[in-house]
């Protein structure tokens, strides 16, 4: 199933770089959403895919004896998609404020901390 | 070389900076008369290098070090032959003179002990450059040099010219200094030794390897900045806005002759080639006659030296590369003869400058009744510099021309220069030492009187010690001279040469120089207009250009800036994207790793391709969205169908976080997103859209090809057999996904918690701003106040865009102004949300103004 996953991905990644490439914030916000996805995507399928079976001791046993899906891609994965979460809540907080506060929500217009003007540096000593 | 002596050596190099380090405190103490205890750290080192003087011209080397780091064969080591030695001595002699003169010129002056600091650094670094063995150390200390030239040339940093010239002074000569460290990874890769006693054995290599003109260039374009040769030598006269003593020293025996003392040490290396006996003599024999007539161009005493130097160096450039017989002799003796008169004269003239007030010489006359001991000095430093018999200068100059004189075309021309260099040296020479002197008496500045002790001491020494060294040539030839000019020409040598006048070609010559010289003297005011004339036809000089090309970087470097920051995120987006892409593509290609072509697997199954055509649909449906409704749904579909894949594939955990983590951001986001609106379609123009959306193919192609030729490989299992065989038995957890986060990578779930609550914070923290910024406005019932009271974090007020918001929008700051009693409420038309932005976060506000009287 890797093939398939591989083409999903690949729009995804397309997806995310087409909606950071706009001048909007809240265009920048969704693709970096569907970029935590795509990642997230990315690592599982790396770990390659394995059906329906998930990572559990049986009680039997102490090691794992049956062919079950990658553990490792999926705790990572964990932590991905938290940190993602609260990385995305803290940019849609910040373009709403920086929005409320600067009357804009176009990148390009959010100049308060580029100089003014084009002044030429002093070149004496 | 005994244990004992090389740990003294050891401590000889390591006491400049010892001293440096006490400097500031004990000129807290004593005062200016710091100098006597400081002046015996150099005296010290002085008194330890004689004594190896009987072992040198004996023929022999002291070697000697530590390593430093073996492995990569860097040593502390040094290497002591005629050439060293003698630098050794000059540094360490004169700088005692010198340590002792500051003490005198700089008294009362608040940074004194700074100074003493600096000049102590400087000769540390010196003595290292002359003596190490390695090219490490040496290139070290070559730029400790102009990095404490630096400061001590900028000492007076109140003043522009001062900046101005140390900044010169950095530049040129750090900017050599890459230039040498360039030519010394070239001789290394050539030879395979980075030390310069071995070095000294693969000559024959270094001149036939194909190499030999990049070494070539390398190295002279790092000892010609530093001494100062055409067209570099505009540094050397800027660098006189250092106080005296710093001329003195820096412009006699060091700094400057830092490069000659690199030609000499690599003259048997390099040397005896055609391009060597060619570019050393044009460049050397070109800055002899530029240093010469921009000498008689000057009035001020000190710049009339630094000319005079620039001249000096060019002569010994040209003699050192000029490859005669006697030529090694001669600029062995020169070399030592500069030093001596170059730093008695500039210490003459600097105590004038003390005792007068000014350094300008048609503002100086009559002054040998009142400063009898300078006047002296002065003549007899001259004397030597003239070349006048039987001071050292003289022998000096003998040899010179001995050296140059010849029959064919090439000797006769230098000849030639030198012979005009030399005269206008001479005149410059007397120019110093006889206008402030003699004739009528003329008001100065500052009534004058004999200068202290600590101001004559110096020069008298020096002075003396050119005519003596003239008189015993005897004794210092086989002392100092000999072996100097053996380590310069790579071959024993003996100078012979007495201060007694012997008939000859050298004696005419000399005769010559002295007539010239003479009749410049006499014609000086006529010289210098005709000198200044010249250089102002001229107009472009060297000097101005490097004004030019600092204005030039600034400016470039200001464009480059804007350039590469533009302060437009979409910029650095597309530049980040197309990196991106780059990066995944070119490799695949470059090495031709593309995947196999993809076999569609045929247990497929219909439900899994439904959900993943559902996440499709999702993505579509964002990139599409015309409004915030369809956007907040799309990305919630895409979420959900992975959160489906996730629990298709053996991922419950993480199936159950994301349907958590998306519900929760589909939440926030509905409520963050009616108040942000969502344009009605994506503005971007087509021109735009496609570029933007080759790049997002070009990446997402990218990942796909990537992720294929990946998955396509050998799977590695070594980690996840670990965590399947350890998680029950050590850790006793059924679920290894759980066991993973809560055990075996506790800490990184520590972190992971961390970014959370830090996150979590920051998000209260960028609420609250707002709410405690109402507070006073509040009280205040200011308006004003609220719309730049409320602006967090030190941003620009924005109310003077009240009235202009291209879109409507009401800013929060100003309607909370509005609020506090100027005007109603507005109830923005940006969206169905905007009366709602104010409902939690406004309620303060309301209060406030319902609290207004």
């Amino acid at each position: 199933m890797e093939v398939p996953f591989s083409l999903l991905i690949g729009i995804f990644f397309a997806a995310a770089v087409y909606l950071m490439l706009s001048k909007f914030l809240v265009r920048i916000l969704l693709g970096v959403a569907i970029l935590g996805n795509a990642v997230n995507l990315l690592l599982f399928t790396t770990g390659r895919i394995v059906r329906e079976v998930p990572p559990i001791i049986p009680a039997a046993f102490d090691h794992q004896v049956a062919v079950t899906a990658n553990p490792l891609p999926q705790a990572l994965i964990l932590t991905a998609i938290v940190i993602s979460f609260s990385f995305f809540a803290f940019l849609l907080v910040l373009s709403y404020r920086a929005f409320q506060d600067l009357g804009t929500d176009n990148a390009n217009e959010m100049r308060v901390a580029e100089p003014a003007a084009d002044i030429a540096p002093p070149t004496g000593y | 070389m005994q244990t004992d002596t090389m740990a003294m050596t050891f401590v000889a190099f390591c006491l400049p900076f010892l001293g440096a380090a006490l400097a500031p405190v004990l000129t807290r103490f004593l005062g200016h008369n710091a100098a006597w205890p400081l002046a015996l750290f150099p005296a010290a080192i002085f008194l330890h290098f004689s004594g190896f003087l009987s072992e040198i011209a004996a023929g022999g080397v002291v070697t000697g070090g530590y390593a430093w780091v073996p492995s990569y064969n860097v040593s502390f080591s040094w290497l002591i032959d005629g050439l060293s030695l003698t630098f050794l001595l000059l540094i360490s002699g004169i700088g005692t003179l010198i340590v002792l003169y500051s003490g005198g010129y700089l008294k009362g002056h608040p940074h004194q002990g700074r100074f003493f600091s600096f000049i102590l650094m400087f000769m540390g670094a010196m003595l290292g450059l002359v003596a190490c063995d390695s090219f490490l150390m040496l290139f070290v200390f070559w730029e400790l040099t102009s990095i404490t030239s630096f400061l001590l040339i900028g000492f007076d940093h109140a003043r522009e010219a001062a900046r101005r010239a140390a900044l010169q002074a950095l530049v040129v000569t750090g900017g050599g200094g890459l230039f040498l460290l360039a030519g010394l990874l070239v001789l290394w890769n050539v030879t395979g030794v980075t030390q310069l006693s071995l070095l000294l054995s693969f000559g024959e290599e270094v001149r036939a390897s194909p190499f030999y003109a990049a070494i070539l260039v390398l190295v002279l374009g790092g000892a010609f900045t530093k001494s100062a040769q055409f067209p570099f030598h505009f540094w050397l006269p800027n660098a006189m806005e250092a106080p005296t003593p710093v001329s003195a020293y820096l412009h006699s025996a060091t700094m400057v002759k830092a490069g000659v003392y690199l030609l000499m040490r690599l003259n048997p290396v390099l040397g005896g080639t055609t391009p060597w006996a060619t570019i050393l003599p044009a460049f050397g024999g070109l800055t002899l006659l530029v240093g010469g007539v921009l000498a008689i161009r000057q009035t001020d005493l000190k710049l009339m030296l630094a000319y005079t130097t620039v001249a000096s160096l060019g002569l010994l450039v040209m003699l050192t590369g000029f490859g005669s017989e006697h030529a090694a002799a001669a600029a062995a003796l020169y070399l030592v003869a500069h030093s001596l008169f170059k730093g008695a004269l500039f210490m003459v003239a600097g105590a004038i400058d003390h005792e007068t007030g000014t350094r300008d010489v048609t503002r100086l006359g009559g002054l040998a009744r009142l400063m009898p001991v300078t006047f002296v000095t002065a003549l007899l430093a001259a004397l030597s510099m003239g070349g006048l018999p039987p001071f050292f200068g003289f022998l000096a100059k003998e040899e010179v021309y001995a050296a140059l004189a010849g029959g064919n075309l090439r000797a006769v021309a230098f000849t030639l220069a030198a012979v005009i260099g030399n005269a206008m040296v001479f005149a410059a020479a007397f120019a110093v030492a006889l206008k402030p002197f003699l004739g009528p008496r003329v008001e100065t500045p500052k009534a004058p009187h004999e200068a202290p002790l600590l101001l004559w001491l110096g020069p008298v020494v020096l002075a003396v010690l050119g005519l003596g060294a003239g008189l015993l040539s005897h004794v210092v030839h086989p002392l100092v001279s000999s072996p100097l000019a053996a380590a310069i020409a790579g071959r024993p040598e003996t100078v012979t040469i007495s201060a007694m006048p012997h008939a000859g070609l050298p004696l005419l010559l000399s005769a010559v120089t002295i007539a010239l010289g003479i009749g410049t003297y006499l014609l000086l005011d006529r010289a210098r207009t005709a000198a200044a004339r010249l250089l102002e036809d001229i107009g472009w000089g060297p000097d101005r250009g490097f004004d030019q090309f600092m204005a030039g970087l600034v400016r470039f470097s200001h464009r480059l800036t804007r350039l590469l920051q533009p302060g437009l995120m979409e910029a650095y987006l597309t530049v980040t994207f197309v990196i991106v892409a780059l990066a995944l593509l070119v490799p695949l290609a470059w090495y031709g790793e593309w995947p196999r072509l993809p076999i569609w697997p045929a247990d497929a199954q219909f439900h899994e391709l439904a959900v993943m055509a559902l996440a499709l649909a999702g993505v579509f449906g964002v990139l599409a969205a015309q409004n915030r409704l369809n956007a907040i749904l799309a990305l919630g579909i895409q979420g959900f169908a992975v959160a489906l894949l996730f629990l298709l594939f053996g991922a419950p955990d993480l199936s159950f976080t994301q349907f958590m983590v998306e519900t929760l951001s589909v939440v926030i986001l509905a409520l963050v997103m009616t108040r942000l609106r969502l344009q009605p379609r994506d503005a971007r123009p087509l021109a735009q859209r496609l570029p933007d959306a080759a790049i997002a193919i070009a990446c997402g192609l990218g990942f796909s090809l990537y992720l294929l030729k990946v998955t396509q490989g050998r799977f590695d299992p070594v980690l996840t057999e670990f965590f399947d065989l350890y998680s029950k038995s050590i850790a006793h957890g059924a679920n290894v996904v759980n066991v993973i986060i809560v055990d075996f990578r506790g800490t990184d779930t520590l972190g992971e918690i961390a970014v959370v609550m830090t996150t979590g914070l920051a998000i209260l923290s960028l609420i609250r701003i707002r709410k405690g910024a109402a507070g006073p406005a509040m009280a205040g019932g200011d308006g004003k106040a609220i719309a730049y009271g409320n602006s967090p974090s030190g941003l620009p007020a924005i109310s003077p865009t009240r009235g202009e918001n291209p879109r409507g929008t009401r800013l929060r700051n100003v309607s909370s102004g509005e609020a506090a009693g100027l005007s109603p409420p507005p109830r923005g038309e940006g969206g169905e949300g905007s009366s709602r932005i104010r409902g939690d976060a406004g309620a303060d506000v309301r209060t406030g103004r319902e609290r207004q009287p």
